[in-house]
């Protein structure tokens, strides 16, 4: 390896490789894949309080008829911004934070494939991050809507710069969500440990897996779109141009294809955490493993064909509508069983009623009426009279609220032990919980009679005279509680993060092999690599008497002192020299085309000096 | 903390009583857009198989919630070194028979799905007449080509009959929805969309565009006035006189300023009047006949209109009116209080 | 890789979907049979074709130990890709530029459509040298031209021109981009191979991998040829 080097630094003097770095740069330049995940995590849930924000200051406007608490204009930013920020900069994200941090563990790993490319995700990410919410203080956030249909955001009909930022916001984050998938799909594929067949891949894992096939067909179908709009935009070129013949179904469409898929990568994660939380707190296996993970599968080939339920209304004529009314129909099938599955793996357990359990039981009973309501939209003829009201606005968020975030925090209080080694407080956990549950009740269901009353989506204002005040009013007070809840969580995990009570390597008794390893586990994870014999193989060691159950804690930050001669990849600046160029053209397109140009050579150098840097630097392996 | 759970269970309760409430009280007809006050045969069709869904779907509810309850209940764990559950990995036959009984469920809904979805898709043969509705940003005009006439944010049908509808839009995607009539149908631009709608009573029916569509989206409503057979012949034949110059003197001075100085002609269509031959806005013939203002966002009244031409800005944010005609976007061009007296004048005149 | 290319299919596949959708929507011209000259595409075509041969060659030499016929043939593949590239460049431009010529005593029966609409000029624009054709860019009425009276016009394909072009160099232009990274990488990997230990009969998953990248983009060409060209100038199609 040693003769292969190029002697980068001689080079680069400024960008040194950073051996040992501590502090600040010891997280700017890690290619670990634990700390990745905790930025990762912190960055969307920060991102995840902005949509809150916003969310609030949506429902504000809306506690009453004829409020102007805000205008028009910035009401329709503020949607257009919690829809974008929720699914691409909280809800996905938070996903990949459990990705980053999991993977490796769950399937007996030192660290994923390509650990450079994984901090060039979270890097690039963060460049999209930062990029859409920068346009609030650049002239004005995107206003569209976070489907963005033509042609509203033509050139014509949206002279301001809002759309750019969302297009290319979008398409950095896109280059981050595909390298990230490309590495989970190449680590579950080939980083597993001896042993670690695919019928014993942990439930959590699979489903990443699942959700990362998804990811790398369906954002190119985006970008392209992206890009069609783009060049719309800038280049006065005909894509969406009715002038010329262009059609702007064809972005729904194009949009669609994506979308739908896109609901599935964000929830699928979500009941891959609930699937190993439930049989955790039961005591007992999951139940039907197999049906399980192929209707996860299911779910996600079926989710390809149904993406024009989103277009009931748009005129497609009604050979189509019933052709996708029955192909959404048929994708409720499989989500049944997982639902049913679940109920079963609980049923004649020992339930402990821990909050990650609290929360994954919340997620079966939320996500069930989200479910049913779904279904409610397949009737294409009904769907008629609910599309575009709040009675979606209920559904989607008893999906991705109800559903999928509530299956993230059943997996950060599960988790939390795990990655910080101190125990969250367990009754501010439990009140969380339940205000949680009820607020987000309150806030949705009300808008399943809104809507069916209706009351449109994406209204800024309505009349007295609507019969929609209750209603409103109500929604607007159950916001408020989330917002109370999402506050005490964030005190909690602060709090316990720094003086919560220390954890021991497996506190819940649980099932997978992360849990067999110190919290929080040693930079190298595991000092040997395990012999997989048994899906639930922790559980298995544990009550075949192989394992020590329950060891000693193990302080924060401190190894046992193992772990020599383990080599691990060491930290680069390369990845993020890389984002860091890719923000800077970015930011270019938007506005001046040489910059872009600066911020492409960046990227460029940055991407041949990552190639040619090892993945050791010599002189370090040879003291080993 | 199992005081806390049993503290939950009754806020679960608490919960379910009142959403059941909520739902008895579901069905109020008291909303002027509730889609459960179905008066039309497109309307009741969608509200059927909505009934239908939600009963299945209650049964699911019940089901689930049942099972998750008692599972919840029952299995609690007791004390902390119990022993382990039985181990049960799966069972085929269970899960064989919770895919098909959903399976069976949905076949037996998607009858009436489809069925519906032709029967809204395609107007019955003998339709009255066929209305022309095209989206703008924010207003909806309605054209009337075998009757010859071109309103503005009020579609007049008359009762028990069947009326074809097809939906354009001049810029963005719009979407026609009369709630107790039919449910929405899209207007995209370059496309021609079809739908028809029938009305069981006469009165008068709030429609709203269901598409965003921009910054006003909130303020693009109309209304559907649907009367007796011989009410709506005689709207027909009040619709079709041509306007003439006003005799009162302020009507005259506002019906200058509209045909000269204001430029408001550049936009707005009058029949009757040669020179008022604008597509832009809406057409203003017989305005004064109407019953709502700026597209369904208040009354029709003198105070209402003077307001209205102070400052549209104000009622419909970013309207094209006042970014592009002259006497608003142009201050030293602006219209005086005596102007807008006039001009209010004028248009009153014309019903 | 193969997940990166599989990606990659559903890149193509949209905007190959999108070209199809718009295809025949176009509101004015020209239409792909104005400008396409299968001929030269085919030339390119085949370039493209044996670069992937050359590619196969590269690669076989790599594995068994032969670093010179590796790098001939490599660079063989680059200047192969570089010519493929450059007729693309060349046909861009011609499709920009594409001039037409009529001479207005020909048969009018035997004139296109395009022809015909710009000999729609032969009767107005006997009295100047300067006439104007609708869709038609700097017109020109010659009235001693080789045969006869001709009118000379540019009627030239960009992306902003119609729905064709759109599309057309949206499709054809990701591509280039294609095989243009294709070419970097390659350059890259045959500069690298000077290096001591930089590519050697074992250590050959780089080429591996550059190989599979080509061949992909390779087989992505053929099926833009077929869909694009083929589609679109036989009608029987």
């Amino acid at each position: 390896m040693a003769t292969e080097s190029l002697d980068i630094h001689i080079k680069f003097p400024l960008l040194k490789r950073p051996l040992h770095p501590t502090g600040i740069w010891g997280w700017m330049t890690t290619i670990d894949h634990k700390r990745i995940g905790i930025l990762y995590g912190v960055t969307a849930f920060i991102m995840f309080l902005t949509g809150g924000v916003e969310a609030l200051l949506i429902r504000t406007q809306l506690i009453g008829p004829d409020k102007d608490y805000v205008s028009a204009e910035v009401f329709n930013q503020l949607f257009t911004m919690h829809g974008t920020t929720m699914i691409f900069l909280a809800i996905m994200p938070l996903s990949a934070a459990f990705f980053n941090f999991l993977i490796p563990l769950q399937i007996g790993a030192r660290d994923v494939a390509f650990p450079r490319l994984n901090a060039f995700s979270y890097w690039t990410f963060l460049a999209g991050a930062i990029i859409l919410n920068l346009s609030w203080f650049l002239g004005g956030a995107p206003n569209t809507g976070w489907f963005s249909y033509a042609p509203l955001t033509s050139s014509v009909f949206n002279p301001g710069n809002g759309p750019d930022f969302w297009i290319i916001g979008l398409q950095v984050l896109g280059i981050a969500s595909l390298a990230a998938s490309f590495n989970f799909i190449v680590t579950i594929i080939n980083m597993r440990a001896p042993g670690m067949t695919w019928t014993r891949l942990p439930l959590f894992t699979w489903m990443t897996f699942i959700t990362a096939i998804l990811l790398v067909l369906a954002f190119p179908v985006i970008t392209v779109a992206l890009i069609e709009l783009m060049f719309d935009r800038a280049f006065g070129m005909n894509f969406f141009n009715v002038a010329a013949g262009g059609t702007p179904v064809l972005w729904q469409h194009l949009f669609w294809v994506f979308g739908h898929p896109e609901v599935y990568i964000l929830i699928l994660p979500a009941m891959g955490i609930v699937s190993e939380v439930l049989p955790t707190f039961s005591r007992k296996p999951l139940f039907g493993y197999s049906t399980v993970v192929l209707a996860g599968a299911i779910i996600g080939f079926m989710g390809w064909m149904v993406w024009s339920h989103h277009m009931f209304t748009v005129g497609l004529g009604p050979i189509a509508n019933s052709v996708f009314a029955l192909t959404t129909m048929a994708i409720a099938i499989p989500t049944g069983i997982k639902i049913f599955n679940w109920i079963a793996t609980i049923w004649k357990g020992s339930i402990s009623f821990k909050t990650p359990m609290l929360y994954a039981i919340g997620f079966i009973a939320l996500f069930t009426i989200g479910g049913i309501s779904g279904v409610m939209h397949s009737m294409a003829s009904s769907d008629a009279q609910q599309q575009d009201t709040y009675f979606i606005i209920a559904h989607i968020h008893y999906v991705l609220f109800g559903g999928a975030m509530m299956g993230i925090f059943a997996g950060m209080y599960y988790w939390f032990p795990k990655i910080t080694g101190r125990m969250y407080d367990e009754k501010m956990g439990q009140l969380q919980f339940w205000l949680m549950f009820v607020g987000q009740n309150l806030a949705f269901f009300p808008m399943h009679f809104s809507g069916l009353w209706g009351m449109p989506r994406r209204i800024y204002t309505y009349g007295p005279d609507m019969g929609w005040t209750l209603m409103n009013t109500l929604s607007t007070a159950g916001a408020y509680l989330v917002g109370i809840a999402a506050l005490i969580f964030v005190v909690n995990m602060v709090k316990s993060w720094r003086k919560g009570e220390l954890a021991s390597q497996d506190p819940w008794d649980a099932r997978t092999l992360e849990w067999s390893i110190p919290s929080p586990p040693p930079e190298y994870n595991f000092e040997e690599i395990p012999i997989v014999q048994d899906r639930d193989d922790w559980w298995e060691r544990k009550r075949s008497g192989k394992a020590k159950t329950a060891p000693a804690a193990v302080p924060v930050g401190g190894g046992s002192g193992g772990g020599h001669g383990i080599h691990l990849p060491q930290p680069s600046f390369w990845p993020m020299v890389v984002s860091i160029g890719l923000f800077i053209g970015a930011m270019g397109l938007i506005y001046n085309i040489a910059v872009a140009a600066i911020g492409g050579a960046i990227a460029l150098i940055a991407i041949y000096a990552w190639s040619f840097e090892p993945v050791n630097e010599p002189d370090e392996e040879s003291g080993h | 903390m199992l005081n806390m759970i049993r503290g939950s269970r009754r806020q679960i309760y608490l919960l379910l009583t009142v959403l059941l409430v909520t739902l008895l009280s579901a069905c109020s007809k008291e909303s002027p857009q509730s889609t459960f006050d179905a008066l039309g045969p497109v309307s009741q069709s969608q509200l059927t198989i909505l009934w239908v869904i939600l009963g299945a779907g209650a049964f699911v509810f019940v089901l689930v919630f049942a099972l998750l309850i008692f599972a919840t209940i029952r299995y609690r764990r007791k004390s902390d070194d119990e022993a382990d559950p039985p181990q049960i990995h799966g069972n085929n036959k269970l899960e064989i028979a919770w895919t098909i009984a959903p399976a069976i469920i949905l076949i037996i809904v998607a009858v009436p799905t489809v069925r519906g979805i032709f029967f809204d898709a395609n107007p019955p043969d003998d339709a009255a007449f066929t209305v022309e509705a095209t989206g703008h940003q924010w207003w909806f005009e309605f054209e009337y080509p075998e009757q010859g006439i071109v309103t503005a944010n009020e579609l007049h049908i008359p009762v028990n009959q069947a009326v074809a509808v097809n939906l354009y839009s001049v810029d963005v995607i719009h979407s026609f929805w009369v709630p107790k009539l039919a449910g929405k149908l899209d207007m995209v631009p370059g496309n021609e969309n079809h739908m028809w709608l029938e009305a069981d009573e006469p009165g008068v029916y709030f429609g709203q565009c269901a598409e965003f569509c921009g910054e006003s989206h909130a303020k693009m409503r109309f209304r559907v006035v649907v009367h007796t057979q011989a009410d709506f012949d005689a709207w027909v034949i009040a619709q079709k006189q041509l306007a003439a110059i006003p005799t009162d003197p302020l009507a005259k001075e506002g019906y200058d300023l509209f045909i000269g100085q204001a430029q408001c002609w550049a936009c707005h269509t009058i029949d009757g009047f040669q020179r008022a031959r604008g597509s832009v806005g809406p057409n203003l013939s017989h305005v004064a006949s109407r019953m709502q203002l700026g597209a369904g966002i208040m009354d029709n009244t003198q105070e209402n209109l003077r307001a209205w031409l102070e400052d549209p800005n104000s009622f419909k944010p970013g309207n094209v009116m006042s970014r592009d005609a002259v006497v608003y976007a142009d201050p030293s061009k602006g219209l005086s209080e005596p102007q807008i007296s006039a001009l209010v004048a004028f248009l009153r005149s014309l019903d | 890789m193969w997940a990166f290319l599989g990606s990659d299919c559903m890149f193509f596949g949209t905007l190959i979907a999108t070209y199809l959708v718009y295809y025949g929507k176009s509101l004015s011209g020209p239409l792909p049979i104005d400008v396409f000259s299968i001929p030269v595409t085919t030339v390119s075509t085949f370039v493209l074709l044996m670069s992937s041969m050359s590619m196969v060659l590269s690669y076989a030499a790599l594995t068994r130990g032969r670093m010179k016929a590796f790098r001939i043939w490599l660079a063989a593949t680059i200047v192969l890709g570089a010519t493929f590239l450059a007729f693309q460049v060349f046909e861009f431009y011609e499709f920009a530029n594409h001039e037409v010529v009529v001479s207005c005593d020909d048969d009018p029966t035997k004139w296109t459509d395009l022809e015909a609409s710009l000999a729609a000029g032969c009767l107005t624009g006997a009295a100047g040298d300067e006439v104007s054709v609708r869709g038609f860019r700097e017109v020109e009425y010659h009235a001693g031209g080789e045969h006869g009276p001709e009118i000379e016009g540019v009627y030239g394909l960009t992306p902003r021109t119609n729905l064709f072009g759109t599309t057309f160099f949206s499709l054809t232009g990701f591509h280039g981009a294609h095989v243009t990274l294709g070419v970097i990488w390659l350059l890259s990997l045959f500069f690298f191979s000077f290096k001591k230990g930089g590519v050697t009969p074992k250590k050959n998953l780089d080429l591996d991998l550059a190989a599979l990248y080509w061949h992909f983009v390779d087989v992505v060409w053929i099926v833009i040829f077929t869909v694009v060209y083929l589609f679109g100038v036989f009608e029987g199609f």
